[in-house]
């Protein structure tokens, strides 16, 4: 190979570079961002920079040593296209970048009302989302955010450490009920009170009033909140519509196999536009997860390199954590709807346990920690034992 | 020097964490000890909380590596070293004895230009 493509210049693009690098790839590796920021860290955007406690500069991911990636920067330039009769990426001021390997790492956007919307409502995905919203987060200001999961329920407990007033507004009857659980998701509400936020479950958008700026959400059982500044928070979607048409499989993003390779010789996708097989789940699902775009590169591109590069059998455990009012919330493994919670270390009440996420067989599955990180990192590695033999 | 305890305290694997100027985490790797800065250099995390394998300490959090013999990271996400502090076994008590210039042992460290 002597030219690789990385499409995606954030956490799983930067990692992957690292990876060629690592694995001994001596070619031309060019990556293409449709930001014009140099690769940045993204989990603090909702709460330790929102909260102004770190800088930009905090931020950056890439180290001194990484200009020795020697890489050929497209920031600002997005992907329009994948040619794959001859390899190229195409790129929206022309240019086409004709590779041997490419490496789709373009990962997922916020969802978004489908309304015209007025002033004063906010995603947060990038770093530019994160400034505006945190140049309108004052003493006093008056938010709503749609949607408490973890992107919504962070926002909320950085918003209310700034002395903002919060409402937050959640359609099912607890927070990250399909991740979690009800037991647990009601957990996650009494976390939200205790600093004094107001969470309104099994409530649904009816409207945004005000026409030029925001001025009230408008609940579908008429109550209305009012707000000078509202979060969606609704999830994310995969940025793979440059594809249609490229002959990549797509279905909830790029399909690829366990070790990130898809359909097409010589492509293979990671991140959060990855719907990838899951050798834990046994079967398929992207993740929006931070340490799934900085552990899963590594075997995608030691599969484009042809190498052999196993990862520790921990790295394929799902792994999540969220910072809420104070506490580390980890959980690993998965949770299915015929799991069972346990709590094996700690109270519930104190907000500080361990609790278990077992099968139908009893056999632990998920593990959920609230600032219990020793443990927790041991429930992790013990949950490998779960995959297949020869994975 | 700071008393960290007996080391039959401590056993293989596990690790104790103790207040210097500030915190730090104090390792039985194998039978031999290391300290190095608790607190994680990405974000704030207690390394003493980590997972012990050979000679590096996982992050508990986002499974940043320290080598606990320099205290380099040995991957992503951190970016920083962590001090390391000599430690002392005598009469089977641990003592660590706190590195003090932070400035110069860190500016040493990243001059190798390591990754």
């Amino acid at each position: 190979m002597q030219t690789i493509a990385v499409v995606g210049a954030s956490l799983a693009g930067l990692t992957a570079t690292r990876s060629l690098r690592d694995q001994g790839f001596e070619g031309r590796i060019v990556v293409v961002g449709d930001e014009t920021h140099a690769p940045y860290d993204r989990p603090p955007l909702s709460k330790e920079f929102l909260a102004g406690a770190v800088s930009e500069e905090d931020l950056k991911l890439a180290t001194p040593e990484d200009d020795e990636l020697s890489a050929e920067w497209r920031l600002g330039n997005p992907a329009t296209a994948l040619d794959t009769g001859d390899r190229a990426v195409v790129l929206d001021d022309g240019e086409r970048i004709v590779a041997d390997g490419v490496v789709l790492a373009t990962g997922a956007r916020a969802k978004n009302l489908p309304w015209n919307l007025p002033k004063g409502v906010h995603t947060l995905r990038t770093l530019d989302d994160a400034r505006a919203l945190r140049d309108e987060l004052v003493v006093g200001t008056r938010l709503v955010v749609i949607g408490a999961g973890f992107i919504g329920s962070e926002i909320a407990s950085t918003a209310v450490g700034l002395g903002v007033e919060v409402d937050v507004v959640e359609a099912a009857p607890v927070p990250l009920l399909k991740a979690l659980g009800t037991e647990m998701g009601e957990v996650c509400a009494g976390l939200h009170a205790t600093k004094g936020v107001r969470l309104h479950t099994g409530a649904t958008l009816a409207e945004l009033v005000g026409r030029e700026q925001v001025t009230a959400v408008r609940l579908s059982d008429g109550r209305e909140l009012p707000a000078d500044v509202v979060v969606v928070g609704i999830g994310a979607e995969p940025c793979v519509e440059w594809l249609h048409g490229s002959g990549v499989d797509l279905d909830d993003g790029v399909v690829t196999d366990a070790q990130g390779l898809t359909n097409v010789p010589g492509v293979v996708a990671v991140g959060d536009c990855a719907n990838s097989h899951r050798n834990f789940l046994g079967a398929p699902r992207r993740m929006e997860h931070w340490t799934n775009a900085l552990q899963q590169p590594a075997v995608a591109v030691s599969a484009l390199l042809g190498g052999s590069y196993v990862p520790p059998a921990h790295h394929e455990v799902p792994y999540f954590w969220s910072d809420q009012y104070g506490h580390k919330i980890q959980f690993a493994g998965r949770r299915t709807e015929s799991s069972t919670a346990e709590v094996v270390e700690g109270s519930v009440d104190s907000l500080d346990f361990l609790v278990l996420y077992r099968d139908q067989e009893g056999n632990p599955e998920g593990v959920l920690g609230i600032d219990r990180a020793r443990s927790f990192g041991r429930w992790r590695r013990q949950l490998a034992g779960r995959l297949p033999a020869g994975r | 020097m700071i008393l960290v305890g007996a080391a039959a305290d401590i056993p293989v694997g596990e690790s104790v964490r103790v207040q210097g100027s500030v915190a730090i985490a104090v390792f039985n790797a194998d039978g031999t000890f290391y300290a190095i800065d608790d607190t994680c250099t990405h974000q704030d995390a207690s390394l003493s909380d980590g997972w012990l394998e050979d000679c590096a300490v996982e992050c508990p959090l986002h499974a940043a590596c320290f080598d606990l013999r320099t205290g380099k990271p040995s991957g992503p996400p951190a970016r920083k070293p962590v001090r390391t502090h000599e430690v002392v076994v005598d009469d089977g008590q641990v003592f660590v004895n706190e590195t003090v210039e932070v400035g110069a042992e860190v500016a040493g460290v990243l001059g190798e230009g390591v990754r």
